[in-house]
């Protein structure tokens, strides 16, 4: 099949695409494309109807599709390329693209490839929660999808787990459109997601929110009937006599989102198991030369701000590749140490500004996270509450190496 | 409208090979199912292994049914358009008691006519399975691994085409013999009259015997927990690898599915019930632990789903029954009765039905059709198409360039061929078995909403309307506005 020659190709037209593709433009690369596999561009901000997207990277309060249109009108007002309701079946190590729309089979040869496919959800089969397989229990993403997109209500009576971000919007959207949230149950003891969101989805409407317990069995074999909820211990095992029955039509879950990484395996690219992403460099380059990766395929992100803002910062390492200028760069390590659940990237380059993105174990307050090499501090930065559904980020400057041996982070 | 010459109780593979068998007469037939879709109970919740014969008691139909169902299964597969790869199976062991018990099932298994087995010591079993741990095995090269799914759907469908009609929702709630000698049956949806009755109702069978008037049998029950793997994991089990057998229980296997998934499984649970397919979390963590030892690949982060299977033990009047019985008694004409159906029911069932439908000929010596069609084709799939393939799918309909559920590739032109199934099945799990849609990764995160507006467009559903897989398994309470 013939290939089509491109300068760079962008899998995937989310937030971390659309980011990347107008910042490569204005780099001086132009000849793009965005793959995007729905009918439109904007990834799962479509479906993200709330506000309080843009406050870091706009400064002012968006809606999902807000936010997503700001970029979609800068990839238009640039006539970047673009195609839509098309989907990448196979991307291998030498840039080689494969795709699928109606229109046939498409093939492109890339000098550089932008990984952004997102993520997806963790499901109750990955959890594997015991008992029945009855209708009526969701993704929060998906009950999403089927209320703000498809206009379908999911249920009347809904109990949540986990306590993840899009579980606790959806107690809000569901309460709204006239469901009872019995309350939302989340096996730490501390909530998955961002204080905000406790506060406004759940605190201003009078949901609670249980701590240390968890859906231990499911009931109904047809519809859902109901839930059995336990308390957990600090090792999140189940305490026998503290089960409780909640009678519900709905379950909700949140459980996690595990970056969307099937193409980057095609194409050899090597997952940290930590973050289910890329192992990537300073410049957001994966281990495979000229395949780039960024946002929640990369690893998951707590806000969307922080994803255009690390697609945007990928861009220089792009423009690098395609120089054949990052050829001779040493890379070294970057090792996660204590109190942290990952670090990234996990390989920097010397004598280049470094972003260290991480999130922490367990909530902590006044912490300080210490980069060390050699044993000698080299960076670090206070944090008055360390929570970990909020990603920590530092800045290393070019010059802030000591030698070209390891680095760790921890918590100090 | 509601009269047959004969009708079948039980849409499971069972019930349909015999309608498939039956339908090369000249017969009006029907199937009532009590499910909105055949394959939901015993059919599709079980190992997918097509058996080597090995396993039975000498001398049982068990032991002959499945031998033969195992040698003609290409041909079966070929006609039925079913996924099925001859792999191949090994029972590892590792203790001199493991080689004695292999070695009287390999006798057992030469004598009930199972074909090529042998014992081969560590370094073969490495060469066959590189990922499993064990001293020696017996290997069974005749065994294989199919599509449960489409091997009963496919038998349903070719037998639809072939004038057979499937009457779905219709749990019998009543028999009544009437005078001139055919049955008057009462569903769930309606009522019916037949001249013969072939009882194929599997885990419901005692109580249709009943019906009958047999009263001769009960059925207790074990429940047997699975959980698949994602395809990461696939690759590194070529065939089929079980432990070495005990007098009544083949033991927790691990299983490669024709898809390149996984699956462990099952234990065996006593159960009361007969429709609780409830997973236990103790069982499943026994799984992992159990069966770790003969293959240690299995890790949490590849677990995709689970599911559990009902397995009945069947009694008489003399205790456990060790075999298949399908008879047809004096005492109550125009009957089949078929109880005891359980492992090797899948591998057997052509052979049992063949046996079920002689009973039925023998006496009624219906003709044979003019023309009789043993194939059914299903849908091309753009995943088992080469890239030449799919571009030329596409170009003839663009749907197959819709690519609708990302994880196992399945197109809207496979989603629509799915919704307009010849059997008329309306539920969101019907299309996920006849397409795998769902069945991936993501359990249909990505794709279901599509699916579910797709079936209502097509089919003229309202919203409230879309049932998961059972009845008054509801998807949706409404509208948002």
């Amino acid at each position: 099949m013939n290939e089509t020659l491109k300068q760079v190709v962008i899998v995937g037209g989310g937030p971390a695409g659309l980011a990347a593709a107008v910042a490569l433009y204005d780099m001086g690369i132009k000849d793009l494309l965005i793959i995007e596999r729905e009918k439109k561009l904007g990834g799962i901000l479509r479906q993200c109807i709330h506000d309080g997207f843009g406050m870091t990277r706009f400064k002012e309060s968006l809606s999902g599709p807000e936010y997503a249109d700001r970029f979609i009108q800068e990839v238009k007002k640039r006539k970047i390329p673009y195609i839509t309701e098309t989907t990448v079946l196979e991307i291998t190590n030498e840039h080689v693209i494969r795709a699928a729309s109606k229109e046939g089979l498409h093939t492109w040869k890339a000098d550089g490839v932008v990984l952004s496919m997102g993520c997806r959800e963790r499901t109750r089969g990955a959890l594997q929660i015991p008992g029945e397989r009855p209708a009526g229990v969701y993704t929060a993403g998906v009950a999403q999808s089927y209320i703000n997109l498809y206009n379908t209500m999911v249920g009347k009576n809904v109990v949540i787990l986990g306590s993840g971000d899009i579980g606790l919007i959806m107690a809000r959207r569901l309460t709204l459109e006239g469901a009872k949230v019995e309350g939302v149950f989340e096996i730490l003891p501390y909530p998955s997601g961002l204080e905000r969101n406790v506060e406004q989805c759940l605190n201003d409407f009078e949901i609670p929110l249980h701590l240390s317990r968890t859906v231990t069995k499911i009931h109904g074999g047809k519809r859902l009937e109901g839930v059995t909820v336990s308390e957990v211990d600090e090792n999140m095992e189940m305490i026998p006599g503290t089960e409780k029955y909640y009678p519900c039509d709905t379950l909700v879950l949140s459980v996690g989102l595990i970056p969307e990484n099937e193409l980057s395996k095609m194409a050899g690219v090597e997952l940290d198991p930590r973050t289910k992403g890329p192992v990537v460099d300073t410049n957001y380059q994966t281990t495979i030369p000229g395949i780039f990766a960024a946002g929640n395929v990369l690893h998951v992100h707590d806000l969307v701000d922080y994803v255009s803002l690390e697609a945007e910062r990928l861009v220089k390492g792009v423009v690098a590749y395609l120089n054949s200028e990052d050829e001779k760069k040493t890379l070294i390590d970057v090792n996660l140490g204590d109190g942290l659940t990952y670090v990234l990237p996990q390989k920097i380059a010397l004598n280049q500004e470094a972003v260290i993105s991480m999130r922490v174990k367990r909530p902590q307050e006044n912490i300080r996270i210490l980069v060390r090499q050699e044993g000698k501090i080299i960076n670090s930065k206070c944090i008055e509450e360390a929570l970990p559904a909020e990603m920590i980020q530092i800045t290393l400057d070019a010059d802030s190496l000591w030698s070209n041996k390891a680095l760790e982070v921890s918590v100090g | 409208m509601n009269n047959y010459d004969v009708l079948i109780v039980g849409g499971g593979v069972i019930g349909s090979a015999i309608a498939r068998e039956l339908s090369h007469y000249q017969l009006k037939i029907g199937v009532l199912e009590k499910n909105p879709d055949v394959c939901l109970e015993m059919s599709g919740r079980n190992s997918a292994v097509i058996h080597g014969g090995f396993a039975y008691e000498v001398g049982t139909q068990k032991a002959a049914l499945c031998v033969e169902g195992c040698l003609e299964f290409d041909k079966v597969a070929k006609e039925l358009d079913v996924p099925f790869k001859r792999t191949g199976k090994v029972l590892v062991g590792n203790t001199p008691e493991d080689m004695e018990s292999l070695k009287q099932t390999m006798a057992i298994g030469e004598i009930n006519g199972a074909v090529g087995l042998e014992l081969i010591d560590e370094k073969r079993l490495k060469e066959l399975v590189p990922t499993v741990e064990g001293k020696f095995a017996m290997y069974s090269p005749m065994s294989g691994i199919l599509d449960p799914f489409q091997y009963t759907i496919g038998l349903a469908e070719n037998a639809a085409k072939n004038g057979v009609k499937f009457n779905f929702n219709s749990e019998v709630t009543g028999i009544n013999p009437k005078e001139d000698g055919s049955y008057g049956v009462e569903t769930k949806s309606g009522s019916y009259t037949a001249k013969w009755i072939i009882n194929a109702a599997g885990l419901g069978a005692v109580k249709i015997s009943e019906m009958l008037g047999i009263g001769r049998y009960e059925m207790g029950a074990t429940r047997g927990h699975y959980i698949v793997l994602d395809k990461n994991v696939g690759h590194l089990l070529p065939m089929p690898v079980y432990p070495v057998p005990s007098t009544s229980y083949m033991g927790i296997h691990v299983t490669p599915t024709v898809e390149g998934n996984v699956t462990v499984g099952p234990d065996a649970d006593r159960v009361q019930s007969l429709e609780d397919y409830g997973v236990e979390k103790r069982n499943m963590e026994y799984l992992v632990e159990d069966a770790s030892t003969l293959w240690p690949h299995i890790h949490r982060t590849d677990f995709i789903r689970n599911y559990a299977g009902i397995q009945p033990t069947w009694l008489n009047r003399e205790g456990i029954m060790k075999d298949f019985v399908i008879e047809a008694r004096e005492e109550v004409p125009n009957t089949v009765n078929l109880v005891g159906i359980e492992s090797p029911g899948l591998t057997s069932a052509l052979p049992i039905a063949r046996k079920a439908v002689k009973h039925l000929v023998d006496r009624e010596k219906p003709s044979l059709k003019d023309y009789f069609d043993p194939t059914r084709e299903r849908v091309r799939r753009f995943s088992e198409a080469t890239p030449e393939e799919q571009q030329e799918l596409i170009l003839e309909n663009p749907d197959y360039g819709e690519i609708i559920c990302r994880c196992e590739s399945v197109s809207k032109a496979e989603v629509l061929d799915a919704i307009h199934n010849p059997l008329g099945v309306n539920t969101m799990v019907g299309i996920k078995y006849r397409t795998r849609s769902m069945m991936g990764r993501c359990q249909g995160g990505y794709c279901q909403m599509r699916i579910a507006q797709l079936l209502q467009q097509e089919k003229g559903l309202d919203v409230t309307e879309v049932l998961y897989a059972r009845e008054e398994s509801e998807l949706f309470t409404g509208r948002v506005r």
